[in-house]
């Protein structure tokens, strides 16, 4: 199969969806000629024009506003957020009235919008553009937040982001833009709450999302040279949570650790960890373990920053405990 | 040239400070071209008459908030290079300790509450430091700087409201350099900028900010009367940004020529107009200016060395300062 970058992955989605239905449009800071800083929109202005392809102003709070009433009044806009601090400036938009407009009116009115976003430290971007924040909008009903971990997923759930009916928020991994993986010719969605078992294994269960995907893999084969057996499972969407995949792993193995870029405190890694708790305590040999971005605001010194995001000899160390019984009532 | 200052001190000293922007920028440059500095960052070259020319009208009292483009309001409110340096490449002597890099480089000591990765983030800051000194008394004024890109946030709008409601001492200074990011100034701002202050009664003016004394000369009678508690006020500041937007913004014909990048530097560049009028006004003769540049690029390269030797902070540092005691 060819192999292209998660950049361009997303960009043919794009173009795909916006061939495929012409209420959809991009509208966001220097998507058009410039096709934004990462150049992940490059070429589409050059198809769909500036009428679909829209550069606004640094008004963050303005343009989302103005997705939102597209959507309610049957447009598919496909919102172009440069870096996912700035979800903070949006705010209201996407969850006073995005994420309640369909519950507040009853089921009459739908807001069919996707914010495309991202997410990751260690590019020495400091404390204002290195956050993971969907732990923030994943705590909203009414929003459903995507985690792509690769160009193949990229593609897939930007695909069913875009034809669902409902605001979904898509955070993308800022390290990966250049990373290949293999992504078919034929057109492929990926259904929202369906995770993926990345790497099958017996001893215990390494739940990564985006980002962190990769560093659970990599802690499993650190592990598997020393006879631990994990198994790796990327949810893909964190709402909606496949919880029966995690579930049914977790039985199997007794011991999981939940890896997520978000800061560990209230964060996602909690939720999936309580939940697991909740419905597979019996199975359970260890606590549930998390791990997350230290609760700190990421420092800019590749000295520090370094030390706040979890890595695979960090994954794979917290794994050898569990598997040694040694954190049994440290939890 | 317009008139301001009648000291040969302070004419030179304003020369000086322009060149150690300048001189700051090209070795942060090459620091960036020779991967030596984690990151990327916005270079201040051709604006500096800006901040030198506002923040000479200003004492250490007085606040200024800062952009991501903010290495020269930096330099231009009294901070070091060799602490600047050290905290562009991540050390623990650097004026964050490390912990903020080029986006949040400030010396807070002599009033700069930060520089800010968020367009438009510091300008609520900057209002409420009005507000304090309007509510406790004291004499101070801030200045809030900002770019032509950051006009398009509700924010501006909210605050400068309240600061003519409440006539607050803190002066808007709009640094318009003609573009956002790779789009132009006209294709994101509607209408007139200055109107838009004009529309909450706000003085508003417009000046050629190539010019330090033409800055400097408007912004030290803008301080005067703000201190008087006439304020706020707005400057629209006419510029030019020289490199890419930030250093890694190399290839940038898309967005704009060449040609027009050629014409700012060689015919309206601040420094050249300003080392013309201090010879032609006798202030300072071409060996004296020559002499003065090269001891700024000295006192640069000697805190750069320093800053690369310098050590990073201690692994423990990553969760200090996250609560204050
Ligand atoms: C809220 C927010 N939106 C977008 C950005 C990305 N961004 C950084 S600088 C910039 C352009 C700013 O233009 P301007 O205010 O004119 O300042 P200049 O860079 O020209 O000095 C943009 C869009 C940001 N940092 N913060
Ligand atoms: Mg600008």
């Amino acid at each position: 199969m060819r192999e292209i970058t998660l950049s361009q992955a997303v960009n043919e989605a794009l173009a795909e969806e916006m061939r495929r239905d012409p209420t959809t449009f991009i509208m966001g800071e220097d998507v058009a000629e410039a096709g934004t800083p990462f150049k992940v929109l490059s070429g589409l202005v050059e198809e769909f024009g500036t009428e679909r392809v829209i550069d606004t102003p640094i008004a963050e709070p303005g343009f989302m506003g103005m997705a939102v009433g597209a959507a309610m009044t049957g447009a598919r806009p496909i919102v172009d957020l440069m870096f996912g601090d700035f979800i903070f400036l949006i705010m209201d938009q996407l969850c006073n009235q995005a994420a309640k407009t369909h519950y507040m009116s009853g089921g009459k009115l739908t807001v069919p919008l996707v914010l495309r976003t991202n997410l990751g430290a260690t590019r020495r971007s400091a404390a204002q553009h290195s956050q993971s924040l969907q732990a923030l909008v994943a705590h909203i009903p009414g929003l459903k937040v995507a985690l792509p971990s690769s160009a193949y997923e990229a593609k897939g759930l930007m695909k069913t982001a875009i034809r669902d009916n409902n605001p979904v928020v898509i955070f993308e991994d800022k390290l990966m833009y250049q990373d290949k993986a293999p992504v078919p010719e034929e057109e492929y969605l990926i259904p929202f709450g369906e995770a993926n078992v990345k790497r099958t294994g017996s001893d215990i269960t390494l739940i990564g999302t985006s980002s962190m995907v990769q560093v659970a893999e990599k802690a499993a084969e650190i592990l598997a040279a020393e006879g631990i057996s994990a198994e790796v499972i990327d949810p893909r969407t964190i709402v909606p949570l496949d919880e029966a995949t995690l579930i049914e792993s977790v039985k199997k193995t007794s011991r999981a650790i939940v890896i997520d870029e978000g800061h560990q405190s209230f964060g996602v890694t909690s939720e999936i960890a309580s939940r697991l708790n909740e419905k597979a305590f019996y199975h359970l040999d260890a606590p549930v373990l998390r791990m997350g971005a230290m609760d700190v605001p990421v420092p800019f010194s590749p000295a520090l920053e370094d030390l706040t995001v979890p890595t695979p000899e960090s994954v794979a160390a917290a794994a050898r405990k569990l598997c040694g019984g040694e954190m049994i009532h440290a939890a | 040239m317009a008139e301001a200052k009648h000291n040969t001190e302070d004419y030179l000293r304003m020369y000086r400070q322009m060149v150690r922007i300048r001189t700051f920028e090209d070795n942060a440059n090459q620091l960036y071209l020779s991967a030596k500095m984690p990151g990327l960052t916005h270079m201040y070259s051709g604006e500096e008459a800006v901040a030198v020319g506002i923040c000479e009208a200003l004492t250490d009292d007085d606040r200024i908030t800062s952009t991501h483009r903010g290495h020269g309001h930096c330099v231009a409110k009294g901070a070091e290079f060799k602490e600047m340096f050290c905290e562009l490449l991540g050390k623990e002597e650097g004026y964050c300790r490390g912990k903020g890099g080029s986006m949040h480089i400030a010396d807070q000591s002599h009033g700069n509450l930060g520089a800010n990765a968020i367009v438009g983030g510091s300008m609520g800051i900057a209002t409420g430091s009005a507000l304090r000194a309007k509510l406790l008394g004291s004499n101070d004024v801030t200045v809030c700087f900002f770019g032509d890109g950051a006009t398009a946030q509700g924010l501006l709008y909210e605050v400068m409201n309240m600061a003519a409601l409440w006539n607050l001492p803190v002066i808007y200074a709009c640094e318009n350099n003609g573009y956002s990011e790779y789009t132009k100034t006209e294709e994101i701002a509607a209408g007139s900028i200055t109107a838009r202050a004009e529309a909450f009664g706000i003085e508003a003016y417009q000046v050629d900010g190539q010019d330090v004394l033409a800055v400097n000369a408007l912004t030290e009678r803008l301080v005067d009367r703000a201190r008087k508690g006439e304020g706020p006020f707005f400057i629209e500041l006419m510029t030019y940004r020289y490199h890419g937007h930030h250093v890694g913004d190399i290839n940038r014909e898309y967005y704009r020529s060449k040609d027009e990048e050629k014409d700012w530097k060689e015919n309206r560049d601040p420094i050249i107009r300003f080392r013309a009028h201090l010879v032609s006004e006798g202030i300072a003769t071409e060996e004296e200016i020559d002499a003065i540049n090269a001891e700024i690029e000295k006192d640069a390269s000697d805190a750069v060395a320093y800053a690369l030797d310098a050590p990073y902070p201690d692994p423990s540092e990553v969760d200090m300062h996250v609560y204050a005691d």
